[in-house]
């Protein structure tokens, strides 16, 4: 069960010819899918796509009403292979995951899809993780799309553009027998917006009519001699039909073409960016009727040459506006003109940032430039776009001003009550018996180690590679052996071969951890194999301590409660100290939070309204014992836990504190108590809708209690003022 | 050519989005206000785009909502929908909000709030960042730095304790902040149509429309610039001076009962003014920790150091500092201490309100103790306490029933009677082996500064502070410990220089910056041998 519910969503999934979807840009493509007649989609949750895939598992009764198969995939890998179904038979398929980890991880299926080509229309959508908000490496797709000749749309960012792109590119997959990308941007992905439905189609072929008329054409199989023809394939056929198909539906757009002689060359997910720039110029508007001539490429590869020398021909000099680095693109168009002899300037990032995300900001400054240069007189009379304006102007937005010591960082980090806090917590206490270790980090919500306070992890490697990265400094031998993380889901996506596999396989000498939180947890709380969810569709409960046990692991412990802080550091020191040889390995078994409360809350609403007996626990601080010293914080960073004005008038140091959202997870309470901390922390429980041995119990209490405690007030009596 | 091409048309220049950015903290709602927003928007003629980047949005992390709003009609003629942007173009946003004081100072280095356009709303309310919080002392920014930088740097400024009005409403900042929105006027919608946006809505909607109606008071509350609520000060670093503290300049008397008239009396004729508050709540908290005596002897030691008071008409910073630490340390954490705070009705009573305890519920309190064999032997008679620290069973025993923490829930006849009974071991604290060596120690401490003062006024204050140093229970104490004697063993070499209390000050700051006590190992060997 994923942490957001997508209930309402999927309604708008079953809209039909002329209403109006109103919605998110990733859920706008779920529904362009049914509309395109897809017969199988498959993907791997990753931000920004994880909604597509949590959408379609909420939504399977549509999927079973039109025949649509939809697949969690164990890994992008998976995924890719996914698509062999399209080789041969004209289905048409979709797959989904973030990019460009993604693309890394489905390379290798998708250069064998890509190398035999496709009878049925394949799609890949990726959630191009980049710039601001992006969790991975800076990098392109354009370099996969380029290698194994993949066409890449980057429609618009408006969802008809988006919506229509999917269409066209089952088309464009299918006539030129070519696997077709659709980048959607980080943002692209979360923009609402509307558009106007189409009824879902059920596809032409099912899976299952497919796979009950078997068929086989050993051209299409990558091996020599086929493999050979497929290269010559590539650029003879498949490519001269994509450029045709291109041409012929119009899938990039000229606008206002003729009205000067330089224009601009754009990525068509960057057009906004372009319009507000121009607009705030004084040169376009918000309708996008631009006073400079646009070239938008919708489609970025390939690169249709024709369309290019024809913008080009009535030009002194043209802007490519261009993302990220290498410059593909700009490098392209740079042969196109010089191999047709034309005299057109072309700049890109001579004017243009070489590297990072084009923010409005920065395609203002370069479009400022380049009009600046070749159309100077259309800027008089105009506005200046504040961020061309000099520094110390009114407008200008880069004037410093605020001191930057009073903005500190905010990284995400670990939730209140999140489970995976107390085993760093425990590490900490851990090392600081048995010394500092190596440690391997892995992707998921356990790198937010890497912050303080904890500060615990040295590189990552990718997804489900934290056992992999540590093997070279596990050779053993040493005194130390390092200690690797991965998380549930790294270990299922690859984990358990590419690192338990290998690490027994060579007798590795390290401590793997393997963090189960019971979901994919960081990409939205998606199930895996070892949740503990039932679930109708999928198959669930496989514990990771049986997988590792069966792959050759000798030294297994699973701990089923991580917030026992001291047994976690105890197991962390034997686990560091034993001299058995082999991996090691830890799986640390607790609950997401934001998944189990999003299950319990309601309920315990619930219950409270109905008169039953209920009780919330949570966590305080007595501000009369705490001294100010924070080391619960630094061993802790509960968002939760907090620090406040010393009520007392003599100390200095702020106090610690908790807040109303502590959900008395316990780690407070395991933390003193593990670490030795002070005796401040207590822990309230307010039971609600009390039962008679409850009233009696507290009847009785209360009356002994309030005795003694007047007895004490006594002799304080005479220190205040009466 | 083939391409989709568009002709050339006449801009219409004059139409511009209204852009509003939203800084937020994961779970606070900012998804909820720009979508309440765009559902405000599209249902009153407007085209509305929300951007965000979710997940981050989950985890606690700064993230920026943004929305842009487009008029949908131009008089009777219906607008196509417009090119928006998905991201905010720094110097040309219109609305900033931020639902917490440092936020509000990132849109501003961001560039997002620019004195020309942009109304910002923000609360003032502080949701302390990593290194805030684990600081070992005050590791807080200054929130009257941001409040000034944000008046300088927004052409509206409108801020409010946003955080407690939804705290108080027991609803959530974001609907506080939509209400501030409407309160603010920046939007072309009447307060029904925003109302109708959570309605519709659906989720919460009573409490929601009641923070929303706390919001929008305080943001249309007029002066419409630079608003605050409350009587807290607008920087929760700098509180505000407590009343009484004037009352006890002038007469300490009244803010004593009969039993400390005397020593109030006391603080009246032998004190400087200055110093007179610390010394009211020095006497107070020495006699509750132990006795009436026992003020007695804390004002005898602050009177060795008040007699090289240079500056009694002032601030008087050496006596006002000594009436703090003194009292600090002749307190110092016991067990006794802890268990007499535990059992205090008033402390039930403020547990009750912090986790709103409803009339008919029951509440029941559980405490985390850790006691070390130090800690106990430590309360006892001092022979006893030797007598057990020597002693290897005693020592065993001790490590079997604590060395897992002991939970004892103090709202039951047991645990209370057990805490109870501890505290009542008050009179025996002065026979103790703790009690003992603490003296000794404020003593040679206090024979310091007196030593100093008399040259180097400065050095001497900052000795006095040192104390600051020692605080904490267990290993923490005795960190501190141990950077407190660093430092006042290589005091000597200060002496003599003309900085001395300027190096004394840094080496404090070092002590503070590890747990490891690494920083102040490095600056004392960086210091000059003497």
């Amino acid at each position: 069960m994923a942490e957001r519910s997508f209930t309402e969503e999927v309604k708008k999934l079953r809209m039909g010819d002329g209403e109006e979807f109103q919605g998110e840009g990733i859920l706008a493509v779920t529904k362009a899918l049914l509309q395109s007649g897809v017969s199988y989609v498959g993907g791997y949750q990753g931000a920004p796509i994880s909604h597509l895939m949590d959408v379609l598992s909420d939504a399977q009764d549509i999927l079973e009403e039109l025949d649509v198969y939809f697949e969690n995939s164990a890994s992008e890998a998976t995924a890719g292979a996914m698509l062999a179904a399209s080789v041969h038979y004209p289905l048409r398929g979709a797959v989904t995951f973030k990019s460009t980890v993604g693309f890394n991880v489905a390379s290798d299926a998708l250069a064998n899809l890509a190398s035999g080509g496709v009878t049925g229309g394949a799609l890949v959508i990726i959630g191009e993780d980049y710039g601001e908000g992006a969790s991975i490496m800076q990098e392109r797709t354009h370099a996969f799309a380029m290698k194994s000749q993949m066409w890449l749309l980057d429609p618009r960012p408006n969802l008809d553009a988006i919506v229509n792109m999917v269409e066209k590119g089952f088309e464009l997959s299918e006539v030129s027998n070519t696997p077709v990308i659709l980048e959607l941007r980080l943002r692209s992905c979360h923009l609402t917006g509307s558009f106007t439905a189409k009824d879902n189609r059920r596809p032409d072929m099912t899976v299952r009519e497919a796979v009950d008329n078997p068929r086989r054409d050993l051209s299409r199989i990558v091996l020599p001699p086929a493999s050979f023809l497929h290269e010559q394939e590539k650029v003879n056929k498949r490519w001269p039909a994509a450029v045709e198909f291109i041409k012929k539906n119009g899938l990039n757009e000229t606008i206002a073409n003729g009205s000067q002689d330089f224009g601009i060359i754009l990525q068509g997910g960057l057009f906004n960016n372009v319009n507000r720039a121009l607009e705030l110029m004084g040169l376009s508007d918000a309708f996008g009727n631009s006073q400079i001539p646009l070239y938008v490429m919708n489609v970025t590869y390939p690169v249709i040459d024709d369309e290019i020398v024809d913008f080009c021909a009535d030009k002194k000099a043209v802007l490519l506006v261009e993302e990220g680095q290498p410059d593909f693109i700009e490098q392209n168009i740079q042969t196109i003109l010089r191999r047709n002899d034309a005299t057109v300037k072309l700049h890109g990032k001579d004017l243009l940032p070489v590297a990072g995300e084009y923010t409005p900001a920065a395609v203002t400054k370069g479009v400022h430039a380049f009009i600046s240069k070749y159309g100077p007189g259309l800027l008089e009379g105009q506005p200046l776009p504040a961020v061309t304006t000099p520094d110390g102007d009114p407008r200008n937005p880069f004037t410093p001003r605020i001191d930057g010591d009073l903005v500190q960082g905010r990284p995400p980090g670990f939730c209140t009550g999140c489970p995976e806090r107390p085993i760093f917590a425990a590490l900490t206490l851990a090392q600081r018996e048995v010394g500092e270790h190596y440690i391997s980090a892995d992707i998921g919500c356990h790198l937010f180690s890497i912050n303080p306070p904890f500060a615990i992890g040295a590189t990552t490697m990718g997804y489900g590679l934290g056992s992999a990265s540590a093997s070279a400094l596990g050779a053993g031998g040493a005194e130390k052996r390092p200690i690797a993380f991965m998380g549930d889901g790294g270990f299922w996506h690859n984990g358990l071969t590419s690192g338990v596999g290998n690490a027994v396989f060579n007798e590795n000498d390290q401590l793997l951890v393997v963090v189960d939180n019971e979901y994919s947890a960081a990409t939205g709380g998606q199930d895996v194999l070892s949740s503990q969810a039932d679930t109708p569709n999928r198959s669930t409960k496989h514990p990771i301590e049986a997988a590792v046990r069966g792959i050759g692991v000798k030294w297994a412990r699973t701990m089923t409660n991580t917030f026992k802080v001291d047994e976690m550091r105890d197991l962390f020191k034997e686990a560091l100290t034993t001299k058995d040889k082999g991996p090691k390995v830890i799986v640390a078994q607790s609950e997401c939070t934001l998944n189990r409360m999003r299950r319990e809350r309601p309920a315990k609403a619930a219950a409270v309204k109905a008169g039953k007996r209920v009780v919330t626990e949570r966590f305080g601080v007595d501000p009369e014992t705490c001294t100010g010293d924070h080391s619960c914080i630094r061993i802790s960073g509960c968002p939760s836990l907090t620090i406040k004005d010393n009520p007392d008038p003599m100390r200095k140091d702020p106090i610690a504190t908790t807040l109303s959202s502590c959900v008395g997870c316990g780690l407070c309470g395991e933390n003193a108590h593990a670490a030795a901390l002070c005796p401040s922390f207590y822990r309230s429980e307010v039971i609600v809708n009390p039962g008679p041995w409850d009233r009696f119990k507290a009847a009785l209490r209360s009356r002994y209690i309030g005795f003694l405690q007047r007895g004490i007030e006594r002799r304080l009596a005479g220190l205040e003022p009466a | 050519m083939t391409i989709a091409s568009q002709a050339p048309q006449a801009p219409q220049t004059s139409l511009r989005p209204i852009t509003m950015a939203i800084l937020a903290m994961g779970g606070e709602g900012g998804g909820v206000l720009s979508d309440w927003t765009v559902a405000l928007a599209e249902a009153n003629g407007y085209y509305a785009q929300s951007t965000s980047v979710a997940g981050v949005a989950q985890r606690t992390g700064a993230t920026v909502y943004y929305v842009e709003l487009f008029p949908r009609f131009d008089g009777d003629v219906e607008l196509p929908y417009p090119v928006l942007s998905t991201m905010p173009t720094p110097g040309e946003v219109d609305i900033v909000v931020a639902s917490e004081l440092m936020e509000a100072g990132r849109a501003i280095q961001r560039g997002f709030v620019t004195p020309d356009r942009s109304t910002l709303i923000a609360s003032t309310s502080r949701t302390y960042s990593m290194p805030e919080r684990t600081a070992m002392g005050d590791g807080r920014v200054d929130s009257q730095g941001i409040i000034d930088a944000a008046k300088g740097a927004s052409a509206t400024f409108i801020r409010g304790d946003f955080a407690r009005v939804a705290e108080e409403s027991r609803s959530v900042i974001s609907a506080v902040l939509f209400g501030a929105i409407c309160g603010a006027g920046v939007l072309p919608f009447t307060r029904d149509q925003f109302e109708d946006a959570i309605r519709r809505g659906g989720k919460g909607v009573e409490t929601s429309l009641a923070a929303f109606d706390g919001g929008y008071n305080v943001a249309s509350a007029p002066p419409a610039v630079d608003i605050q609520i409350g009587v807290r000060p607008a920087s929760a670093e700098a509180p505000a001076e407590d009343p009484s503290d004037s009352i006890a300049r002038s007469s300490a008397g009244d803010l004593v009962g009969e039993q400390l008239q005397v020593q109030a009396h006391r603080i009246m004729e032998d004190f400087p003014a200055a110093a007179r508050p610390m010394l009211v709540h020095g006497i107070k908290r020495t006699a509750e920790y132990q006795d009436v005596s026992y003020a007695d002897a804390y004002l005898d030691r602050v009177a060795r150091v008040r007699a090289f008071e240079t500056d009694p008409d002032g601030e008087a910073r050496l006596t006002t500092e000594a009436a703090r630490y003194v009292a600090l340390w002749m307190t110092y954490e016991d067990t006794i201490r802890v268990a007499f705070h535990k059992t205090r009705e008033r402390r039930f009573a403020r547990i009750e309100g912090e986790s709103r305890v409803g009339d008919k519920d029951i509440m029941q309190v559980h405490e985390y103790l850790h006691p070390q064999i130090e800690e106990i032997t430590d309360t006892l008679p001092t022979a006893l306490g030797r007598w057990m620290l020597r002693t290897k069973w005693i020592n065993a025993l001790v490590y079997k029933v604590t060395h897992k923490g002991i939970k004892i829930q103090t709202s039951s006849l047991w645990g209370f009677t057990v805490l109870y009974l501890l505290a009542r071991l008050r009179p025996i604290r002065p026979r103790s082996l703790r009690f003992a060596l603490e003296q000794e120690r404020i003593d040679a401490w206090l024979d310091r500064v007196c030593a100093i003062a008399p040259s180097d006024y400065a050095l001497a204050c900052e000795v006095v502070e040192l104390q600051q140093l020692v605080k904490g229970y267990g290993e923490t104490h005795a960190n501190g410990m141990r950077n407190f004697m660093a430092i006042m063993d290589v005091l000597s070499r200060l002496q003599s220089s003309p900085d001395a209390a300027i190096t004394a000050a840094k080496l404090r700051s070092a002590a503070l910056a590890d747990e490891s006590g690494r920083a102040l190992r490095q600056t004392i060997d960086a210091l000059p041998t003497a």
